[in-house]
């Protein structure tokens, strides 16, 4: 193994001319260069990637009888999460977070997702730096995709995502136009011993570089909310040029990347139906596993619906918004009994989305190990459009910086202080999350290794 | 779709007024209306937007596909799907206003700026859209780009190009050509690049020092061709309407009337009315609609698509062909049908295209008398506003209110118990109207849904698809109501008690305007009343509105920020 090492130990890089500009081409990195605990590859100590995902359900779970009495590892989970027992050591369950209003007025179905990501009770309008976003800015750099946005209901603005700066980013809706998106015409296989640049793409930089280098022209024109816009739109152009340059280069190996196959056909329409939506839900995970496996990108968001979700099961004239007002709770069960149906077709989903990842092996440990899947909600019992006791899930160790397998009560806490620790897990550097009394100023110890 | 809007006291949003939950909860109905009333006329900013406001518009994907289709024919085809559009206050204009463009959103342009590039320099359509011939076809022609990237430049980004922009669009088009060997390769790499700029994506609003009055500024000419064609024509400015902004006579009252006339009786207009009540209406939102087609099974694909279709041909009909008062289009028994939309309203419409064909629209009268009158009784607006499997009277009262009327219910308070509604299958609360009289006897719910559900109720007749039934549950539907204390029954009657209410002309008045502008006026500047009175004047004719609109000063006023700005530099 050691002279193999030492002859193939360091990556080579050809550099060559490609139509007036420069290329690197690197020499493939074989799995005998990854050291004893399959952490790194050997020569370069560059760690295998710990990755990022948000996981919206609505309406989360109703009244508090799902809070399970234990805390730590001994704990049962609730009901309506049992399909996860499976991964539960894999898992943390945070209960009992408080969104605080603080006076505002509140967006049912919006302010508290709004304020889980983005640690504020605000104008929708003015919704920006949400949580995926801080994390991407430390660890989507270099990859073609800063992060990947989809929702499983049809409706692209059902997104929590948006930069800093304001700009909201949509869903893909298409299980089909993500994976022409990700693994069509422009992918590259990262583990492909051979590796052309396509002139193409030297050629299509050149049109962004004429638009990029007319930029301080236009900024002078402007007024500051023109330039606010226009330095929004910059980014996102700078964003399709370092997408563009990282297709020029030789990718780095991923040797759990897999190309999938191609999804089935699907419009990405509206679907109402509980069962529509779930098998849109299966194929954003199985892409989303491929994605992160193959190094397209370190970061992915899903949503299933809206806070307000209109799934409906087969048969059923009401929407399971509708039914999380108007249902009675059941005097024997102490909950809604329709409603409790649709938050176990959710939860089997989280599975089925955990499960992706987990199946994803690299080197002695799973994708899952190395990644933080951040699974949250919009009202802790949406029947009266509540502000207290929201449940908040967490899959993954992100690489081991967090410990797993526990129920954390977290009553009369703000829902930040679990965003916090999912950031700050994530290596985002801030001390802080949120204003108010929806500041968080800590992450929460129980968890952290 | 929510239910209910964000709220927020918020001084510095024009024109719409919202209320926050502490005022909704504390007050009585009557109340609730005066403060919608006085805040529907108070005074809010003036359209000398802040510093931090933004008056840049993005292009909308309706007015991107009419650009290219006007400049380059209608057979250069966009099939790919843009970003889609948010709605702020009631419109996506308003929404162009603030949103700039996301990274998924740019790849997305990019994407169709690379389609339309090549289908414009494919050998099917280059010889009519590029008439320069180069001197060779496998390298650049300085001379044969300059002059279809200056010409077509012109009319995307709705100026003429500076000399350094052509020069840097010449060379990128020149290296292209060199290493593809192929000029028509260089070409479409140009034309890629001016259809990801910024000056084609956003309508700006440039402004110059007024020689008519020293020490001001004013928009200058091509700022003010952009507003016109993109308000009139949901477009870019034409050939005309650009050289009237290079020869300055549209600084001048006479100047800007004759174009705006000449805009107004071309057919084009249509397609600016055509967008302004697309926004209006919300018709954008059928694309995120859905029927459970056990319980609708005349609710089709056919049947969804001609829907938003019938009431935009319903409103040209009655406002640019015949010129009829805006008002009666909420009780005009004309409109349009195809099979599919008569098989969903259950009229007899005799058609007799073959199957394989497209359906063909026929006009449709309905009789004397017949509830199903006006747009707000077409699927459009009962359809669009129900959900998959049920009606709700309270989102249609709510979007009646906020569509037409300009007013905004504030969303329900947290923790407010809904048990008061029993489930449907509950013998005592057969109808819908039931279970929300019961809701409305809990005082903290009644202050708002009495602003909504009486009219969403007079609505009751249409289920969810927009099918007329009498009965629910076996029970039949009561659509009776009360308007400013005239009673009703059912849609008809109710638009007919609206028919006067000055807050139904204020309101379209107030959204063309921000449609125009991407923010809604002030309430009573003399200019807005000039404005108003020529829509009264006119027994309210939509066009004149527009017209009226369009020659105003207001549509072109000067951010003070702005002035300032350059004052500094």
């Amino acid at each position: 193994m050691g002279k193999l090492t030492d002859l193939i130990g360091r990556r080579r890089v050809l550099k060559g001319l490609l139509a007036g500009g420069t290329v690197s081409v690197g020499l493939p990195i074989l799995d005998c260069m990854l050291d004893g605990n399959g952490e790194a590859f050997a020569d370069t100590g560059a760690p295998i990637p710990v990755r990022f995902a948000t996981w919206f359900w609505g309406l989360g779970f109703g009244e508090g009888v799902w809070v399970p009495k234990g805390s730590g590892t001994s704990y049962q989970l609730p009901d309506q999460m049992r399909a996860l027992e499976p991964i539960r050591h894999k898992l943390n369950l945070f209960s009992g977070s408080e969104v605080f209003a603080d006076g505002n007025p509140v967006a049912t179905h919006v302010t508290g997702g709004q304020v889980t990501m983005t640690g504020r009770v605000e104008n929708k309008i003015k919704y920006a730096g949400s949580l995926d976003c801080l994390v991407s800015d430390v660890i989507g750099n270099g990859r073609r995709f800063r992060s990947l946005q989809v929702t499983c209901s049809g409706n692209p603005v059902d997104s929590w995502s948006a930069r800093k700066d304001g700009t909201k980013q949509l869903a893909e809706t298409s299980p089909l136009a993500l994976y022409t998106r990700i693994f069509g015409p422009d992918f590259r296989d990262p583990n492909a011993a051979e590796f052309t640049p396509d002139p193409n793409v030297m050629i299509e930089k050149s049109a962004l570089t004429a638009v990029t280098e007319r930029r301080n022209d236009l900024m002078r024109q402007l007024g500051a909310g023109d330039r606010a816009k226009l330095d929004a739109y910059f980014t996102s152009v700078r964003a399709l040029e370092t997408k563009l340059q990282v297709q020029l280069q030789k990718p780095a190996p991923m040797l759990a990347c897999v190309r999938p196959g191609k999804p089935p056909e699907d419009d990405g329409g509206v679907v109402t139906l509980v069962s529509d939506a779930m098998a849109r839900h299966d194929l954003f995970a199985n892409l989303f596993a491929s994605a992160l496996a193959c190094g397209q990108t370190n970061v992915v968001n899903l949503t299933i619906t809206e806070g307000m979700s209109g799934l409906r099961f087969e048969g059923e004239t009401a929407s399971h918004h509708s039914l999380s007002h108007e249902e009675p709770i059941d005097p024997a069960l102490g909950y809604q009994k329709k409603c409790f149906e649709y938050q176990k077709v959710y939860m089997k989903g989280l599975l089925e989305f955990a499960s992706a990842m987990d199946g994803i092996k690299e080197g002695d440990k799973t994708m899952l190990d190395r990644m933080l899947i951040f699974a949250y909600t919009d009202h802790g019992a949406p029947r009266l459009h509540s502000l207290h006791n929201y449940p908040t899930i967490t899959v993954g160790s992100a690489g081991g910086r967090l410990k797993t397998g526990m129920h954390v009560p977290h009553a009369g806490q703000p829902i930040t202080r679990v965003s916090l620790t999912a950031m700050q897990a994530m290596g985002v550097p801030i001390a802080s999350f949120g204003t108010g009394s929806n500041q968080a100023n800590s992450a929460i110890a129980e968890v952290v290794v | 779709m929510t239910i209910f809007e964000k709220v927020e006291i918020d001084k510095t949003m024009n024109g719409i007024r919202h209320f926050s939950v502490r005022h909704a909860k504390s007050l009585s109905v009557g109340a609730c209306l005066l403060v919608i009333a006085a805040s529907f006329g108070a005074r809010a900013a003036e359209t000398n937007v802040s510093a931090d406001k933004p008056t840049s518009m993005r292009i909308s994907s309706s007015q991107y596909r009419r650009t290219i289709a006007d400049i380059f024919g209608s057979s250069i085809v966009i099939t790919a799907r843009f970003e889609a559009e948010t709605r702020e206050n009631g419109l996506l204009a308003i929404g162009a206003l603030n949103n700039s463009v996301s990274e998924d959103g740019f790849e997305r342009y990019y994407e169709i700026a690379k389609d339309v590039a090549a289908q414009v320099t494919d050998k099917r359509h280059r010889a009519v859209l590029i008439p320069c011939k180069p001197k060779s076809a496998t390298a650049g022609d300085e001379v044969c780009a300059r002059k279809f990237l200056a010409t077509t430049g012109r009319l995307l980004f709705r100026r003429p190009l500076k000399n350094d922009e052509i020069q840097a669009l010449v060379a990128v088009s020149k290296d292209t050509a060199n290493k593809k060997k192929d000029f028509y390769a260089g070409i479409s790499t140009s034309l890629i690049d001016l259809l990801i700029s910024p000056d084609f994506l956003f309508r700006y609003r440039n402004i110059e020092p007024d020689p008519a009055r020293p020490g001001h500024f004013r928009l200058d000419s091509y700022s003010k061709a952009a507003i016109l064609s993109s308000f009139l024509w949901n477009s870019n400015p034409d050939d005309l309407l650009l050289k009237a902004a290079e020869n300055g006579s549209l600084q001048t009252d006479k100047g800007l009337a004759m174009q705006v006339d000449r805009m107004i009786s071309s057919p084009e207009i249509e397609s600016g009315v055509r967008a302004f009540f697309s926004d209006m209406l919300g018709l954008d939102q059928f694309d995120v609609l859905s029927k459970d087609a056990k319980f609708f099974p005349r609710f089709t694909p056919d049947a969804k698509r001609d829907a938003p279709e019938q009431t935009l041909r319903t409103i040209v009909d009655h406002v640019v062909d015949r010129q009829g008062d805006y008002r009666d289009l909420f009780t005009t028994r004309h409109t349009f049908m195809t099979r599919a939309l008569a098989a969903l309203y259950g009229v007899p419409l005799v058609e007799t295209t073959d199957n394989a064909r497209p359906m063909r629209w026929l006009a449709y009268t309905y009789p004397e008398g017949d509830p199903r009158a006006g747009i707000l009784s077409q699927a459009s607006f009962v359809a669009l506003y129900s959900g998959a499997g049920r009606t709700s009277p309270t989102i249609r009262g709510k979007n009646f209110r906020l569509n037409i009327l300009c007013q905004v219910v504030p969303p329900p308070p947290p923790n407010v118990d809904f048990s008061l509604i029993q489930d449907i299958t509950n013998p005592k609360f057969k109808t819908v109207r039931d279970r929300l009289t019961a809701h409305r006897s809990n005082p903290t719910c009644a202050g708002c849904h009495r602003l909504m559900d009486p009219v969403g109720l007079a609505f009751e007749n249409f289920d969810s698809s927009g099918g007329f039934r009498t009965t629910e549950n076996g029970v039949p539907i009561d659509t009776s109501g009360e308007w400013n204390g005239v009673k009703f029954s059912g849609p008809v009657e109710l638009t007919k008690a609206l028919h006067d209410d000055p807050a139904v002309t204020a309101c379209v008045a107030r959204k063309v305007f921000a449609f125009a502008s991407g923010a809604m006026p002030s309430g009573n500047s003399a200019q807005w009343k000039e404005i108003q009175t020529k829509f009264a004047d006119s027994h309210f004719n939509f066009l004149q509105l527009m017209r009226a609109i369009a020659v105003s000063d207001l549509l072109y006023s000067v951010p003070e920020t702005r002035v300032s700005l350059l004052e500094h530099k």
